[in-house]
């Protein structure tokens, strides 16, 4: 009986993506038996690399890392488990259909056509986002506080928030508190003249969000976007050496090292009720696992409605999480080429950098445009890397991979993705030829992954990849939704750890190791 | 179903216009949610007294109905109210509430168990967008059905003698809370021993192009029994001598509310007895154990009131002169020979036997007089004849 008593009590993580990877290993490095249950025969989630092609190899979700929390590398050891970066700090390239490519190295623009006048509004823009994203930044890794809770340690937490802004400085306070709900479109408008600057800055707003540059809520995204600091530089973008699935790898290695135990091909079908607390879950194999504590790193929307149901909540918190906005918005296309595509007017040592098609504000917005009406974007924006230029593990010999967000094609889409994927994929390869003349011919393979597709493979309601839009209303004590802003839902026992909680998407971890300081202080955990 | 403009039609007359437009003498209308309905027909006190001694007819058509079906009928109805409707047999009628998130109460209303997942709810307010955002993740079909059903409220010592005029065999052995479906003019007409009065009587729910039929025949068969069109006014006071609540009355229905404070759980309306904590989740329960854990703020109570003043608004003081609550129903019961009253008041008062006091305010031709009259705090209906629970039901 007295080794009952000292034994800890397991706590189930449902997924094994990057924060239920990290969760997990902060549990069982405090001591905690933690068992963590991966639907698919891999870790990693959709931060994943896979072969798509035989011999190419790419980033399956998320292609750029440039929000993992530092924290967590340093305490977890990712370096020490085997985490490297193949690129830090990409530069940012917005490609030209006339061959004067526009190439940005962090605050100033290196070469392409640019104005002096742009140039010094550059440097101090990129500042100010700096500034702002620091304050975004600073939020990530605190849990947020409900309001009127009357529990001082939230009050301090609200009140910390209050004194990030206000220590900015009245000028950057007021600045901040005006540009927080702004749309980009205005402010690039109000602050540049080129054209070209324009809409390489303003794919920042929108990249990951069913939101065009016209639309409020996109500078905020930018900070947002910009309020990490991979490899050590602060708002720029890395590759993880062997793709982003290095990153779970490394996190899986750390957490099997603290004790996690790790079961594959395990998919969840249900949280399990014992009255009004988690008894455990059941496998889609029909097989039960008891536990008091089950921590799921599946989205709000599927864990919620899906796995619990939504009889076992509130009546008015089931309709905020069914009504939580979370339409995937952002495909992911991959080809496998023969050569380094000729992207017109690009010297070839920038092919491995980040490179946009996102030629100025007009033509986002009116790519934007279907996807209010659910139909994809005729000419869309891309995102695109070539990680195979510093990454040789990555594709055979002389041979390269392309990995691209494409927006806009809303999961919802009229018809129904099965017979709009391959128009969609016409369509992109088409804009994507005529900015790299005889792409279409080194294609030796491709994947189209649009949101349905990503929902599939990833078990992310709406295929959503940020598990449900980074906005205003959907962030720190309103995410994922108000009532449920500090991990812990309705239901005793349950807890959620992955991007649908603060402080939200991109591979950054912080919802877990929140997540995980908050379940190590409940009772159910003890 | 309603034709497109039939928004423009403001004010909706019952299956039963024709008759009771015809009775209203005294020209008495309100407003219940759409329809025009009758605040008292000729006299008040004679409509109250038809109720307690022979028997009355209210059109209660207006109200609110709700038909719940599916293979989830039970388990969403088991969510939605707070008493344990598994325990509802086919052929029951019971009555409940329904708690917002926070636990305070929404509306209360009658659910009848027409057969396996087949539900009839009927509600005071209109209850469409609060059941179909609780309809969420069930397998439920809810249909507003306040315009198929017509209904009228039968009720007094002599209503089941009528009844048996009217030739439903066997109506006396209807026990309280039970439903019984009879033939009727080429019809099927329901019939539950429910009411709103605290007395015995029913109320009959029809197919509303039958409606004046059964208005007439039941007229015509209660003609020597004393019955008697009754409005509001004269149900109201019924209601209050049997101690039942009114939403908008006695309590806020908590999705009106706007400020704090404001709205009231059950255990603060004196309504435990309808939440089932034994039930694993019902809308609000997490709040409501939080409550019982940590202490109600309001009780409502029954207060009988020395004197004879009704103590309509009444404010409520300790014996220390201190504004302790509000009173929120009340009058001179003809029955209970009392001054009688709902009032809430602030936790811990309102004990049995506490010593609470109401500070009336009256006027006699226009000259407007203040007393303060010493309260007691009562338990059970003020009015609460045996008749009310006899089966079979006594037939006069």
């Amino acid at each position: 009986m007295g080794g009952a008593m000292t034994e800890p009590k397991r706590i189930l993580i449902i997924g094994g993506g990057h924060n239920g990877l990290v969760c997990a290993a902060y549990l069982a490095r405090a001591g905690r038996k933690v068992l963590l249950l991966e639907a698919a025969p891999r870790v990693g989630g959709a931060a994943i690399t896979r072969e798509f092609a035989p011999g190419f190899k790419v980033s399956a979700g998320a292609h750029l890392l440039h929000l993992l929390d530092p924290h967590i590398e340093k305490e977890l050891e990712l370096a020490r488990h085997g985490l490297s970066y193949a690129r830090t700090a990409l530069k940012t390239v917005s490609l030209s259909e006339t061959g004067e490519p526009l190439v940005l190295d962090g605050a100033s623009v290196i070469a392409g056509k640019v104005s002096a006048s742009d140039q010094a509004a550059l440097a101090s823009h990129m500042a100010r986002v700096q500034k702002f994203a620091r304050v975004v930044a600073r939020q990530h890794g605190r849990i947020p506080a409900r309001l009127a809770s009357g529990n001082w340690r939230e009050a301090l937490t609200a009140a910390a928030l209050a004194f990030d802004i206000r220590r900015l400085g009245r000028k950057d306070m007021r600045e901040f508190l005006r540009l927080a709900t702004m749309n980009i479109f205005d402010v690039l408008e109000d602050t540049f003249d080129g054209a070209q600057l324009k809409g390489a800055l303003a794919l920042d707003g929108v990249l990951g969000a069913k939101l065009g540059p016209r639309s409020g809520n996109t500078v905020f995204n930018s900070w947002y976007r910009a309020s990490g600091d991979a490899g050590g530089r602060a708002g720029s973008f890395a590759l993880p050496a062997g793709g982003m699935g290095a990153v779970t790898q490394a996190l899986a290695a750390a957490a099997q090292a603290a004790g996690v135990e790790i079961r594959l091909s395990s998919p969840v079908a249900a949280v399990l009720l014992d009255g009004d607390r988690v008894s455990g879950v059941r496998l889609e194999n029909g097989e039960t696992l008891t536990a008091a504590v089950v921590v799921s790193n599946a989205d709000p929307k599927t864990t919620l409605m899906k796995l619990l149901g939504a009889r076992h909540l509130e009546t008015e918190f089931a309709r905020r999480v069914h009504n939580v906005r979370a339409v995937g918005t952002a495909a992911k296309l991959h080809l496998a080429l023969s050569g380094v595509p000729n992207f017109r007017g690009l010297p070839a040592e920038h092919a491995g950098e980040r490179l946009l098609i996102a030629p100025d504000l007009g033509y986002i917005e009116r790519a934007f445009n279907p996807a209010k009406y659910r139909e994809f974007s005729s000419e869309p924006v891309l995102e695109i890397t070539l990680p195979s230029v510093h990454d040789a593990s990555l594709a055979p010999a002389g041979k390269h991979v392309l990995s691209a967000i494409v927006q806009y094609a809303p999961h919802d889409i009229a018809g129904g993705w099965d017979t709009q994927r391959e128009r969609f994929a016409t369509a992109t390869l088409a804009v994507l030829e005529r900015y790299a003349p005889g792409l279409r011919a080194q294609i030796v393979a491709s994947e189209l992954l649009t949101p349905l597709d990503i929902e599939r493979e990833f078990r992310m309601a709406g295929g959503h990849w940020h598990h449900g839009e980074l906005s205003l209303d959907q962030f720190m004590m309103l995410r994922p939704v108000a009532g449920a802003g500090r991990y812990a839902m309705p239901v005793t026992g349950l807890y959620l750890c992955g991007a649908g909680c603060h402080p939200g998407g991109g591979v950054m971890g912080s919802a877990g190791r929140n997540a995980a300081r908050v379940i190590l202080k409940s009772r159910q955990a003890a | 179903m309603r034709t497109r403009e039939h928004f423009r039609e403001t004010v909706l007359h019952t299956p039963f216009h024709a008759r009771t437009s015809a009775a209203n003498g005294m020209n008495l209308w309100h407003r219940w949610r759409d329809y025009t309905t009758a605040d008292a027909y000729f006299d008040v006190a004679l409509e109250y007294n038809a109720l307690r001694n022979a028997c009355a007819v209210f059109d209660l058509s207006p109200m609110t109905k709700h038909r719940i079906t599916g293979p989830d009928a039970l388990a969403f109805l088991n969510r939605l109210v707070t008493r344990d409707v598994a325990k509802l047999k086919p052929g029951r009628v019971g009555y409940c509430v329904w708690c917002d998130d926070a636990g305070q109460v929404i509306d209360d209303g009658t659910i009848f168990h027409l057969s396996e997942n087949v539900y009839r709810l009927c509600s005071q307010e209109r209850q469409l967008d609060w059941l179909h955002s609780a309809a969420l993740g069930f397998d439920v079909s809810i249909v507003e059905e306040t315009e198929e059903v017509a209904a009228l409220a039968f009720q007094g010592p002599t209503s089941c003698a009528v009844l048996r005029q009217l030739g439903l065999a066997g109506i006396e052995m209807l026990k309280p809370f039970g439903l019984a479906t009879f033939q009727f003019s080429g019809t099927e007409l329901l019939v539950s021993r429910t009411g709103f009065t605290g007395d015995l009587g029913y109320e009959l729910w029809i197919d509303p192009e039958h409606g004046i039929t059964l208005w007439d025949q039941l007229f015509t068969a209660g003609h020597n029994y004393g019955i008697r069109p009754m409005g509001t006014l004269a149900l109201e006071m019924s209601r209050i001598e049997a101690g039942f609540i009114a939403a908008g009355v006695d309590f806020l229905c908590a999705d009106r509310a706007v400020r704090t404070d404001r709205t009231r759980s059950p255990l603060e309306l004196d309504l435990e007895r309808l939440v089932d904590f034994e039930k694993p989740n019902f809308n609000g329960r997490r709040a409501l154990l939080a409550e019982k854990a940590h202490g109600s703020r309001h009780r409502l109570v029954k207060l009988d009131i020395a004197g004879n003043k009704p103590a309509k608004d009444a404010f409520i003081y300790d014996n220390r002169r201190n504004v302790i609550g509000t009173v929120t129903s009340a009058m001179w019961s003809p029955a209970a020979k009392s001054s009688i009253a709902l009032a809430s008041v602030a936790i811990p008062w309102g004990r049995p036997g506490d010593e609470l006091y109401a500070e009336i305010y009256y006027q006699k031709e226009l000259k407007w007089s203040r007393i303060t009259e010493r309260c007691r705090v009562i338990e059970g209906a003020f009015y609460d004849p045996p008749r009310r629970r006899q089966t079979p039901a006594p037939d006069l």
